[in-house]
């Protein structure tokens, strides 16, 4: 079973990190990643730049629409993930729990899915774009 | 919501195997390490409902399995200096106070999980022995889990690692990772259990199910273990690679019917791209430690598996790159199925005449005699080569000779 597990960081835009006073979050946090990697259980993780410099793309009645960061309304926004391979879920929300994560952090703990979750309508369907030449 | 066995379960599972080790270092006898990190997560599961899940539920099992292992010692007496002075560090600590807190924190519990390893795949054990107690001791598997996985009774599982953790006490084992030949000759066995496990995950070999996808990932996950601490041992990473980019096909080797789709006929949309990359990464580990020396069998496997992992579609398949490297392969640790596989790559290469002729060398090997691929592949040699009736006839005996039920079925298509 695969889970993501996406940083949710309490910070502002400003404060995106890693800022040079957080030397020592990131040393523990290289620490925890290695753990994860030495359990095996590690598939890949990245960090993110600040929503300050995302760009939305909304679409509407056919048509889209661009908007650029930063985002007033975003209050959650994701700062990073990790892509891990374990057992259960139970042992997906341990490793996150295991995180040095700062004061208001979360980490929301989703199962990514596979191919044989969906029903076989959707799975014949998938084939049949597959089969297609081209693809 | 998450059950306190859930939670128990889960902190076992990320916990069990170093702590096995680390108390190992402190019983000194890997079997008894073993029960005793049962027992405190049995403490657990009666403790936890009433006191509440820990708020470090893995730092809670770790100080309630050294408290066990020290327990233990003194009541055995006798300590040899090296358990004297793991006695004296836990005494201090529990002076300190709040043990659970320090509990043994990741430094301290070090890091001896290599070590079990290599005792788990120990040379005075019997294979099957060996798959079992890594399961159990490394994959944190539990006795009923190995044993549906291998389709065979839990009795039988239970049996065998219980002799082994005898044999182990009885040769009197040692804890420690070999060094130097010793490790270079004891490395092959280890990385032989993990490649069986994998293996009997990705190809059953009895039973309805093509595949165990579970078993898979187990097997995947004690290989990135040993690779993450074995950065100067080519075929570990080798294998690593090996596994990785079998692992990537697992997904579209099922049609939505749960029917087996052979390899040229996947939609290679749907293999793994992460699992591609890390099992290139590998490859280049692998590539990296050898240095100027040749690769191994597990290496030349994963670069086979990279030739079909980067071709875009089957008929970009580099036949005659992957011809060369079975053919480095046989030359290197040479089987039957080997010279099958080659044969297949030839004939793909260079023709199905030359690929039958490869086939027919080895048609009497007494090692393929009940091997269902060897007349399936003639099968298909002789099919392109418009033989139509002997093919017909080499199918029928590869469907007889299958124990598994999804390959069967897929012969069976063929045949129409």
């Amino acid at each position: 079973m695969r889970f993501a597990m996406f940083m949710i960081p309490n910070v502002s835009d400003e404060n995106w990190g890693p800022t040079p006073e957080m030397a020592e979050l990131v040393a523990a946090m290289t620490r925890y990643n290695q753990e994860l990697e030495r359990a095996g259980v590690l598939l890949t993780l990245d960090g993110l730049h600040p929503p300050a410099e995302a760009a939305r793309v909304s679409f509407s009645g056919g048509a889209t629409s661009v908007t650029d960061g930063p985002f007033a309304e975003a209050k959650e926004v994701v700062g990073g993930y990790w892509i891990i391979q374990v057992g259960s879920r139970a042992e997906a929300v341990e490793w996150a729990r295991r995180c040095p994560a700062a004061d208001g952090d979360v980490i929301e703990v989703r199962q990514i899915q596979e191919m044989e979750d969906f029903s076989p309508e959707i799975q014949r369907a998938v084939a049949e774009v597959g089969r297609q030449p081209g693809a | 919501m998450q059950t306190v066995s859930d939670v128990v379960a889960a902190a076992g599972r990320i916990e069990s195997p170093r702590l096995i080790a680390a108390i190992s270092r402190i019983v000194r006898d890997v079997g008894v390490a073993e029960e005793l990190v049962q027992d405190a997560l049995l403490a657990a599961l009666e403790q936890w409902p009433a006191s509440g899940i820990p708020d470090r539920p893995g730092a809670w099992l770790q100080a309630a399995a050294r408290h066990r292992a020290v327990d233990y010692v003194r009541r055995r007496g006798a300590l040899e200096a090296k358990q004297y002075q793991l006695v004296r560090e836990y005494e201090a600590d529990r002076e300190r106070g709040d043990v659970e807190r320090q509990a043994i924190d990741d430094e301290r519990l070090g890091d001896d999980l290599l070590e079990l390893v290599f005792v788990c795949c120990h040379p005075v054990l019997p294979r099957p022995t060996r798959v079992a107690l890594t399961l159990r001791m490394i994959g944190a598997l539990t006795t009923a889990e190995i044993a549906s996985a291998f389709l065979v009774p839990e009795a039988t599982v239970a049996q065998r690692i219980v002799r082994g953790k005898k044999a182990l006490a009885g040769a009197d084992v040692r804890f420690e990772l070999p060094a130097g030949e010793e490790l270079d000759s004891r490395v092959p066995a280890v990385l032989e259990v993990i490649y069986l496990i994998f293996n009997e995950g990705y190809s059953a070999s009895a039973g309805e199910a093509w595949t165990r996808p579970a078993l898979c990932e187990d097997a995947l996950r004690l290989v990135r273990m040993v690779a993450a601490r074995s950065e100067g041992v080519a075929e570990v990473h080798g294998l690593a690679g090996l596994l990785e980019l079998q692992a990537s096909r697992l997904a579209a080797r099922l049609d939505g019917d749960g029917e087996p789709v052979l390899l040229e006929d996947q939609d290679r949309m749907r293999w793994n791209r992460l699992l591609i990359r890390r099992g290139l990464t590998a490859l280049d580990a692998a590539s990296r430690a050898r240095g100027a020396q040749p690769p191994g069998a597990y290496e030349l496997q994963a670069q086979i598996a990279a030739c079909h992992a980067i071709a875009r579609d089957a008929a970009e398949t580099d036949w005659v790159r992957i011809a060369a490297l079975y053919a480095a392969l046989a030359a290197r640790a040479p089987s039957p199925v080997v010279e099958l596989n080659r044969a297949v790559a030839v004939g793909r290469a260079f023709g199905p005449a030359a690929g039958l002729e490869l086939v027919d060398a080895i048609r009497d090997e007494p090692a393929l005699a009940t091997y269902h691929l060897l007349p399936s592949v003639r099968a298909d040699l002789l099919s392109k080569l418009g033989r139509r009736e002997e093919a017909k006839a080499e199918l029928l005996r590869a469907a007889e000779l299958t124990a598994n039920q999804a390959a069967r079925h897929l012969l069976q298509a063929r045949l129409g």
